[in-house]
């Protein structure tokens, strides 16, 4: 299946805009993805293992942290994940 | 330098003041360059911030998921963002800062000032990660479109 790549985290896939990896559930997938390019890691997850609060990842449409069986869920070679930080602020503190 | 047109420009300065006192916000798509982000399309994006919207905006992943796409099809890659400051400066906030995640691309902050846009500036997020990020102030290049005295002279 194809990972789709954000703009700011592509120094670490060699540039690459998507990336195919392949595997049963959700977890294995980003599992090969991280191993494949080790310094994304530290970008996705925090030291604990937890995935960090302000980056996104999607199953086709739905976010992963809201699927009832969040990283176990089994996907498609026709499913795509995208990985997207989030995008906020505002003028004052 | 971040690069856009005139035409690009003139929009999202306009989405400010259509949703002012409210914020508005965006994203820039285009290409990155050795010169900096090239823009060559801007798209507006809501605010779901309805309860503080006044000074806080964020788009909803699903938007930018959809804007992702969008770009994808025109072979073009999310080079930043744009939002505005309702009477308040052109310049970041701890907020901004707090929640800009997107290394490598343009932050574009413009004030409204009364409803009507004035200043507009630009930040480039830089830095390997979110320890060591830091806005640096980014030049901006209006590229103007051919005057029609221009494009008869082009064609000769």
């Amino acid at each position: 299946m194809d990972i789709h790549i954000p703009t700011p985290l592509r120094a670490y896939t060699g540039s690459k805009q998507t990336v195919n990896v392949t595997g049963a559930t959700v977890g294995q997938v980003l599992q090969q993805l991280t191993d494949s390019y080790p310094e994304l890691r530290q970008h996705l997850y925090t030291p604990e293992g937890k995935l960090r609060s302000f980056v996104n990842i999607y199953l086709n449409d739905d976010d992963i942290r809201y699927l009832p069986g969040k990283e176990s869920t089994p996907i498609e070679e026709s499913d795509e994940l995208t990985i997207i930080p989030s995008i906020a602020g505002g003028r004052y503190f | 330098m971040l690069k856009l047109s005139y035409l690009e420009y003139r929009a999202l300065r306009a989405h400010g003041e259509e949703t002012y006192p409210h914020e508005c916000c965006g994203a820039l798509l285009g290409h990155a360059t050795p010169d900096g982000n090239h823009v060559s399309q801007t798209v507006r994006a809501g605010n779901t911030r309805s309860d503080r919207a006044h000074d806080r905006y964020n788009i909803a992943p699903e938007e930018l998921i959809k804007i992702q796409r969008h770009a994808r099809g025109l072979g073009l890659d999310i080079v930043g963002f744009y939002h505005s400051h309702p009477d308040c400066p052109a310049q970041w906030s701890k907020t901004d800062f707090d929640e800009a995640h997107w290394v490598g691309c343009s932050y574009i902050i413009t004030r409204v000032n009364h409803g009507k846009s004035d200043v507009t500036n630009s930040f480039l997020l830089t830095g390997m990660g979110e320890d060591d990020k830091q806005f640096i102030d980014e030049a901006v290049e209006i590229e103007m479109a051919p005057s029609q005295t221009e494009k008869a002279q082009a064609k000769g």
